[in-house]
């Protein structure tokens, strides 16, 4: 029983509200000697795997603290660079942290304005007539449900592969939206979604489906 | 339970082999270019699910359905990618996909040694094999 996230698209492809919900942490330390046996390279202000996998350890993952000491950047937390330390064989038996990174904002705008050509060509290219867009997408680790309302807003929910009831899950966000954004006299339509009302109760919501399944909601 | 349509693509995103048995509507663009539309889709798709996916991915896309159909998807270590869609309540729809890679393809394109696996597949063995194996799927037996 896990929600890993919830997203509302409006109907011209923007992300208007997004939600995380329950995104587990996937960090893991090791302990290496020299010469370090992975790959690192500096970009977009991170230090990330490029090449290499081991023990959890996966290409994308992000470098978050050497020998217990937090990394921003490539920057260590007294000032030392990150990368030279690890170039440094005396620096050895180094433990280095890495973890999944999390998803900006701008990234969740990327992939949510990205879903909307994804869903139009499933429906172009349906060998059936008259086929919707896509309504479940799966993964090996989770499942995207999606529900498009009549007016085109989108409402998606990624969840474990495992859970059920999820179309039930997304009426009743359907219902919160319309009870608490658009009867928001403050809220204008095709704008991000900032109601405090809405993310109270969604997150009222999803709690009480975490504690006592969908269909006693 | 219908079985619609088959694409295979090798690793550089060229069709090599479609088939058709149910498929009562077409997309309206030539076979060309209807499966450069299908491998961009999947192109994206795949590279959408690696990165909404909130744990580290394995397979990756598997599968997605519609209300009318289901599309399902395996893509070998070798960069060769099957996709078949069915109706939506198909079962075991990836057994069956194993099954053509590692049974029909495997059997009567690899291992034939005048084929050139860049090209598209033309051999009518393959054709009847893969009917063969399509048919015997209980979910079409059942239906037939």
């Amino acid at each position: 029983m896990v929600i890993y996230g919830v997203y509302i698209v409006s109907k011209s492809g923007g992300l208007i509200f997004n939600h995380d919900h329950n995104v587990p942490k996937i960090e893991n330390e090791h302990t290496f000697s020299y010469p370090l046996d992975i790959k690192l390279v500096y970009e977009n202000k991170k230090v990330v795997v490029s090449f290499g996998q081991r023990e959890g350890i996966m290409v994308g993952h992000v470098l978050t603290a050497a020998n217990g000491m937090p990394v921003t950047g490539k920057q260590l937390d007294d000032g030392r660079d990150v990368l030279e330390v690890i170039e440094n064989s005396e620096s050895y038996p180094l433990t280095l942290k890495f973890s999944r990174p999390r998803m900006t904002t701008n990234e969740k705008i990327f992939l949510a304005s990205m879903f909307y050509p994804l869903f139009a060509i499933a429906s172009q290219l349906s060998p059936e007539p008259k086929s919707s867009g896509i309504e479940v997408l799966e993964a090996d680790t989770f499942k995207l449900h999606c529900f498009q309302t009549l007016t085109g807003v989108k409402f998606m929910v990624v969840a474990e592969p495992s859970q059920t009831g999820v179309d039930l899950l997304l009426k009743k966000i359907y219902e919160l939206y319309a009870d608490f954004a658009l009867k928001n006299p403050f809220y204008s339509l095709e704008m991000p979604v900032r109601c405090e009302l809405f993310d109270s109760n969604l997150q009222t919501l999803l709690e009480q489906i975490e504690k006592t399944g969908i269909s006693n909601v | 339970m219908t079985i619609h349509n088959l694409y295979i693509f090798d690793k550089f995103g060229c069709l090599l082999y479609y088939a058709e048995w149910n498929r009562l509507k077409s997309s309206g663009i030539t076979r060309e270019e209807e499966a450069k539309l299908m491998y961009g889709m999947l192109f994206s798709l795949k590279s959408f699910v690696s990165k909404i996916s909130p744990l580290d991915t394995k397979k990756g896309f598997v599968c997605y359905k519609t209300n009318k159909y289901a599309l399902h998807y395996l893509e070998t270590p070798t960069g060769l990618k099957f996709v078949l869609n069915t109706d939506v309540n198909a079962q075991n729809v990836r057994d069956l996909l194993h099954q053509i890679y590692s049974k029909v393809y495997v059997e009567y394109v690899v291992k034939n040694p005048v084929v050139n696996l860049r090209d598209p597949i033309k051999s009518e063995l393959f054709k009847v094999k893969l009917d063969g194996m399509i048919k015997q799927f209980p979910a079409v037996s059942k239906a037939s």
